[in-house]
């Protein structure tokens, strides 16, 4: 499965490369790209682990952007 | 933008109370501390404040702690001034940098600003309705009115317009459609309101198609942008490591060394800590990169390809559909006894009832309308041409092999190898013959030269026709080698040997019509497909798509590549020269932190500001 969300309120670049790096490494995971300029994350990954992903990918851009909003596109 | 006034509001004030501090100067240290320390914590609360959340969070390296560290680290070793001052010109430069951000944001969603916002669809009690194009299902009627874009892929039913395909094509040139023509979703209607039917969902469509491959490019990353990342997860660390032992070991080591002045240089290492220019310039650069080519009719699937195109060495090409149209015409007519007007008339006639390309190629090459009802007796002969009675006389049209059937003496052409030769003969004598080739595209011979000057050393191309025909394309063109005679898998061992023949840096990039090549575009290095509006095929199988049917389009594709490379060397050397100075300086006790502050968000947004060049590449006409 492949999802985009968009992060609103992205500011910071190494942030930004941070967050990408750290959900790839999410369980169930394939690849994950940050595309700063269009502020949005792409996360293909195991279905039946999607909901778990989405989750964690909450957690993670919380702890690196507390100021940024997730939604799903 | 009401969090940046506030931002703003909070930073001036800030600024007005640090600037009482300095020209006041009371000589009461605690009235002197009390200024500064306000006006510190009114321009730098929040980044205070994120500091300390985020270590409750457990990032310890993160940018709010560096500058917090640095600046209180400055009031701690009694140097007040510069606490503030570094803590105002990052925050002014961070607002800055956002600004920066957020203008090439905006240019960015300009650029890709081509997607329908709606569709005028007609129900089936004939009202008409705005929806959403996504809402439509294939089969739906649409209307689409002048001044409006095209929603979604769709065949015209009724009326006639001209579309402007420029936002898909780069094409300033409009083209004209009419009931049966399709449509394709992000052009813009210009005079006429066409009603057409839905042949592809908003998903399918071509412009969803095409944003979702624009902005999925991001995430194959170029070699420039994998070595930024990596280089940034060493750096900050690495950066604050030496930060310590140069506040701690030198005065330890070394007699006289006081700590202030140790303590001192280190913060200014801390200052710098941030990869931020870097981080955020050079996916800039080919995000602009890859947008401003789509704009122009090229769609790079990758950054990384639009790095490579910058070393393209050899470039080889596909001859039919790519440098030459890859539809038959008539190149010459040479009559025998009769006029050249009164043998195209009459072969029309003869090969009217035929939907043979080459048949095709005649009656399109007659200039008058083709009357049916002259016609009669036809008659095929397979291998060799065709027979017919036009207005009562017998035409006889093919090659040699039918002249020599019917036993007519003929003038054979000494070009007939360039080509397909039409021998015709009218009541059983020779008539004339006429000569069929493919024909050159226009921008062919400007495609290679310009392809020389933007720095590619071979050009080849491969074709699957005659030596003859190919050696004669290439001749004309200025082409440096011709493989002729091939079959597909032929291609592909070619294309191999011209790989090992390369240099070893040097890229070898194949371009062709993405039909039936899809094994050799996917050999090269870079595969190039042409033609791609409209087949899905080509966009599927290449690594770049060009979406008209130019050649030269390539090196237009060529010269964005060796912008943005260029682009992205300068910030690179920008930014590491900038910091690898004032870090150097700073270690040996020249630089101030206020070098440091430049180093860290200046150079940050000098970049941001050099990459958005590339965002303003002209259409070119």
């Amino acid at each position: 499965m492949k999802k985009t969300f968009k992060l609103d309120g992205l500011d910071c670049a190494n942030c930004a490369s941070k967050i990408e790096r750290a959900i790839k490494n999410i369980d169930g995971v394939s690849s994950a790209t940050v595309n700063f300029m269009t502020a949005k994350i792409i996360i293909e990954g195991d279905d039946s682990k999607f909901d778990n992903i989405t989750a964690k990918m909450k957690e993670i851009v919380k702890k690196h952007e507390p100021d940024v909003v997730v939604r799903a596109v | 933008m009401a969090r940046h006034r506030k931002h703003i509001i909070k930073i001036t004030s800030g600024a007005v109370i640090y600037a009482l501090g300095i020209i006041w100067h009371p000589d009461n240290f605690y009235i002197s501390l009390a200024i500064f320390l306000s006006a510190y914590i009114i321009i730098g609360g929040d980044v205070l404040f994120r500091a300390i959340r985020n270590i409750f969070r457990g990032e310890v390296f993160d940018e709010n702690f560096l500058m917090s560290i640095a600046t209180i680290g400055a009031f701690a070793i009694g140097e007040y001034t510069e606490g503030v001052a570094v803590m105002l010109f990052y925050q002014i430069g961070d607002l800055l940098q956002s600004y920066a951000v957020n203008k090439s944001r905006k240019s960015i969603a300009a650029l890709m600003d081509i997607r329908p916002d709606y569709a005028n669809v007609r129900r089936d009690t004939g009202d008409i309705e705005r929806v959403d194009p996504d809402s439509l299902a294939v089969g739906d009627i649409i209307v689409i009115k002048p001044g409006e874009r095209i929603p979604l892929d769709s065949t015209v039913i009724e009326g006639t317009s001209a579309i402007d395909t420029s936002a898909l094509t780069g094409e300033s040139l409009p083209r004209d459609v009419g009931a049966g023509d399709e449509l394709l979703s992000g052009c813009i209607n210009i005079n006429g309101v066409i009603t057409a039917r839905v042949t592809k969902e908003f998903g399918e469509s071509t412009v969803n198609r095409i944003l979702d491959l624009v902005e999925n490019a991001s995430s194959k990353k170029s070699n420039s942008e994998n070595f930024i990342t990596k280089f940034a997860r060493y750096y900050t660390p690495a950066v604050v490591i030496t930060a310590v032992l140069l506040a701690v070991l030198p005065p330890i080591l070394i007699a006289g060394e006081s700590f202030t002045e140790w303590i001192y240089r280190a913060l200014i290492f801390l200052v710098i800590s941030c990869p931020c220019a870097l981080v955020i310039s050079i996916p800039l650069s080919f995000f602009g990169g890859i947008g401003g080519a789509s704009r122009q009719g090229i769609l790079v699937k990758g950054s990384n390809y639009l790095e490579a195109l910058a070393s393209a060495e050899t470039i080889v090409f596909d001859k039919t559909g790519t440098l030459t149209k890859g539809e038959f015409n008539v190149t010459s007519v040479t009559p025998h006894g009769i006029t050249e007007d009164e043998l195209l008339e009459l072969v029309a006639h003869a090969e009217g009832y035929s939907s043979h390309p080459i048949s095709q190629s005649l009656v399109k090459a007659y200039s008058g309308q083709i009357d049916l009802s002259r016609v009669s007796d036809v008659e095929s002969i397979p291998g060799r041409g065709i027979m017919a009675r036009v207005d009562g006389k017998q035409i006889a049209a093919g090659n040699a092999g039918l002249m020599e059937m019917l036993g007519i003496s003929y003038h054979a052409r000494t070009d007939g190898n360039l080509g397909t030769v039409v021998y015709v003969a009218v009541d059983m004598a020779f008539a004339g013959s006429i000569l069929i080739s493919d024909e050159i595209k226009q921008d062919a011979k400007k495609a290679i030269s310009e392809l020389r000057g933007a720095g590619v050393r071979k050009t080849v191309m491969l074709t699957g026709d005659t030596d003859v025909i190919g050696g004669r394309v290439a001749g004309e063109l200025g082409i440096d080698k011709v493989y002729a005679g091939l079959l597909p898998d032929g291609k592909v061992a070619r294309l191999e040997e011209l790989i090992k023949e390369k240099s070893p840096r040097g890229k070898l990039v194949f371009i062709g019509d993405g039909i039936n090549d899809a094994p050799v575009l996917a050999r090269a290095d870079i595969g190039i497909a042409m033609g791609g509006l409209g087949s899905d095929a080509a966009i599927e199988a290449a690594d770049i798509v060009i979406m008209t049917d130019e050649p030269s389009k390539v090196a237009s594709a060529i010269k964005i590549s060796k912008k943005t490379l260029c682009i992205v060397k300068e910030n690179i050397a920008i930014a590491l020269g900038t910091k690898g100075a004032v870090l150097t300086l700073g270690a040996i006790g020249f630089a101030s932190m206020w070098a440091a502050v430049f180093a860290d968000v200046g150079v940050a947004i000098i970049a941001i500001l050099n990459a958005s060049r590339m965002l303003r590449v002209k259409t070119e006409k």
